[in-house]
């Protein structure tokens, strides 16, 4: 499996005269990248996404992060990374350094710094090793206390440097905020190019490295993570009606799970990653049943003649959230995960859908329609308290970052689709394009293991 | 022909007539007819056709009432209104009568398609699309047809026929289709 082992810098107390540098431990990095492509991509791969921070948090830590000093040139500008990765959270204000590196075993300064305005300093360093390899550290200075608070050195191999500068922004966030940095982790989402070209993508939390899963000239829709990353489940329209399709990202293959007449959709694995839910239509309406992930066994959850779809998990695995018109209109309902009564959980306004509850079970974000927009609103179950967190006006598709903060949704600006970030308190937000076509149906993927 | 032969006897008779008294031959000759400008002939009738065999056409068969492009049966969508899926009255004619083709055609089978405007979620929307086209399969099981000859499903919005984003595309998308296999 993948590991992160990486040495600990000795503690380093500024402002004192710099100690005699000791040996640095070494230790082996290893991390594996898991894309691989379903099919040949014949075309190049799509260019990165353009992040565009439309809103901060309420609470911003003000931090320098210098650029990492490199010997000769290094494949990737890793200070430049950890910057744009703290500032697409909304918490955090990036205090100018300039352009000089710093390196990790540098004096630093940690008054002055603290005079420009930054409670906290990253600085760093970028070495080829002789097999190719790069040898990065970095550490974290608390300039207020006049304290180190993190090194590490890792050994990354030149194509995991970016994903060298996502854990190295990870412990920066972990350490400041408490929470675990989703920096590390990546999104899949849909691209339509145009009525007979659509793509499954997955990409990196922050939109670079995106690979093609899935290539088709007809509709795909609502891709949803195995809890281990490995698995890609989602509706293809391949065969002139729903399907539900489970693809193994490493080797492409793919199984229909859900191939029965009428129309099957809305895939959710559940957290033990042995079963899933889905919706059929083979037994008369719109139902939710449970069946295994090769498609065994189907188990069906609901009984009644309205619609009941988009099933989705708690992460303890003891709750099913769906949206069901059972009441008149689109509501959001929760029922035990192995089927039994459903109890309401939204009562405001008249259609509220996309139900995602948050991994610590404590919010749930869903689409709500009211006078003709769409927004997501995020309510706090035991306060019940509902925020609007978004700016924008047709919004599809919410999806939680595994660490509860951020919610990744779909929506349409200047009659693009595009993707966007909110985070849960409405206050930090972040607009995603895309080089081309529409983005639709994104998914957060789960903590890299 | 006959009163030529007819002068010449007449003719000759008359020369025996008159006795054996010698005549020059070389006297007048008898009248040549002009047969130009005989009188008029009877043509013969002629002889009576040979019977004409009757060949029957062969009858083309009554034209597959689906195939009239000016029949009930040409028109094969159903539209709804927003957030809907209950059938108009203007409609139910039109599904009564693929009903009844579906019964006494009992080797056809059709799929429903049912499709949504672009506004609202992606699976809520194919969950409203089903029910349309449920809503169709219905009407056709209360003529008789049997369900396991219809199969419904749905494409939400993601198959939109009308590309625009006004109350005219919108209109257009929410709609059941008949397809015959």
């Amino acid at each position: 499996m993948n590991r992160l082992m990486a040495g600990h810098l000795p503690s380093y107390n500024a402002p004192a005269m710099p100690k005699p540098r000791p040996r640095p431990t070494r230790v082996v990095h290893v991390l594996a990248l898991l894309i691989a492509l379903a099919a040949a991509a014949t075309r190049p791969s799509w260019a990165q996404m353009t992040v565009e921070i439309t809103g901060v948090g309420s609470q911003q830590y003000p931090i320098a992060v210098a650029a990492f000093k490199a010997e000769g040139s290094a494949p990737q500008d890793i200070g430049a990374i950890v910057r744009a990765d703290l500032s697409r959270s909304g918490q955090f204000r990036m205090i100018d350094t300039g352009d000089s590196p710093i390196a990790e075993d540098e004096r630093v300064d940690l008054i002055q710094w603290r005079a420009r305005g930054a409670d906290t300093l990253v600085v760093g360093s970028v070495s080829r090793l002789a097999d190719g390899r790069f040898d990065v550290r970095y550490r974290l200075y608390d300039s207020v206390k006049g304290t180190q608070l993190d090194g590490l050195a890792y050994v990354s191999p030149a194509a995991e440097m970016r994903l060298t500068a996502h854990r190295i922004a990870d412990r920066i966030y972990e350490k400041l905020t408490g929470d675990k940095g989703v920096f590390a982790t990546r999104i899949a989402y849909i691209v339509q190019f145009s009525p007979t070209a659509y793509e499954l993508q997955i990409a990196d939390a922050d939109g670079a490295n995106s690979q093609t899963a899935l290539r088709s000239r007809e509709p795909i829709i609502s891709p949803a993570w195995s809890p281990d990353g490995s698995l890609l489940a989602y509706v293809s329209f391949e065969s002139h009606k729903p399907v539900v399709y489970v693809h193994t990202l490493a080797t492409g293959a793919r199984r229909a799970v859900a191939n029965f007449r009428g129309s099957n959709s809305a895939p959710a694995f559940a957290p033990d990653g042995k079963n899933m839910a889905v919706v059929l239509t083979k037994d008369g309406n719109s139902e939710i049943y449970l069946i295994g992930i090769d498609g065994s066994s189907p188990r069906r959850l609901t009984f009644n003649d309205a619609i009941d779809t988009e099933p989705h998990f708690s992460s303890d695995g003891a709750w099913i959230y769906f949206t069901s018109d059972r009441g008149g209109g689109p509501q959001i309902y929760r029922m035990p995960a192995s089927g039994g009564e459903a109890q309401r959980i939204t009562f405001n306004g008249d259609y509220n859908i996309s139900p995602r509850i948050s991994p610590d079970g404590r919010l749930l974000a869903y689409v709500s329609r009211r006078n003709d927009l769409f927004q997501i609103e995020v309510l706090d179950i035991e306060l019940a308290q509902e925020l609007t967190v978004t700016d924008t006006v047709k919004d599809e598709s919410p999806s939680f970052a595994p660490n509860g903060r951020l919610l990744l949704y779909a929506t349409e600006v200047g009659g693009r689709g595009i993707l966007a970030l909110a985070s849960t308190d409405g206050r930090a937000r972040a607009r995603i394009t895309g080089p081309s076509g529409d983005i639709r149906e994104p998914c957060w993927g789960p903590f890299a293991k | 022909m006959r009163s030529m032969r007819v002068l010449f006897i007449a003719s000759a008779a008359g020369l025996l007539a008159a006795g054996c008294a010698s005549t020059k031959l070389d006297e007048k000759p008898a009248p040549v007819v002009d047969q130009s400008k005989s009188t008029a002939v009877t043509p013969a009738p002629a002889p009576a056709p040979p019977p004409v065999a009757r060949v029957e056409a062969p009858v083309p068969p009554p034209m597959d009432p689906l195939n009239d492009p000016q029949g009930a049966l040409a028109k094969r969508s159903v539209y709804f209104d927003f957030d809907k899926s209950l059938i108009k009255v203007e409609y139910q004619t039109l599904i009564e009568a693929h009903g009844r083709y579906l019964v006494d055609h009992a080797s056809r089978q059709i799929k429903i398609e049912g499709n949504c405007d672009e506004r609202g979620g992606r699976e809520y929307n194919l969950a409203l699309g089903q029910r349309r086209a449920d809503a169709v399969r219905q009407r056709m099981e209360l003529v008789g047809v049997p369900v396991v000859r219809i199969e419904t499903i749905s494409f939400g919005k993601e198959k939109p026929k009308a590309m625009g984003h006004d109350e005219a595309a919108w209109t257009e998308n929410r709609r059941a289709d008949i397809v015959y296999r």
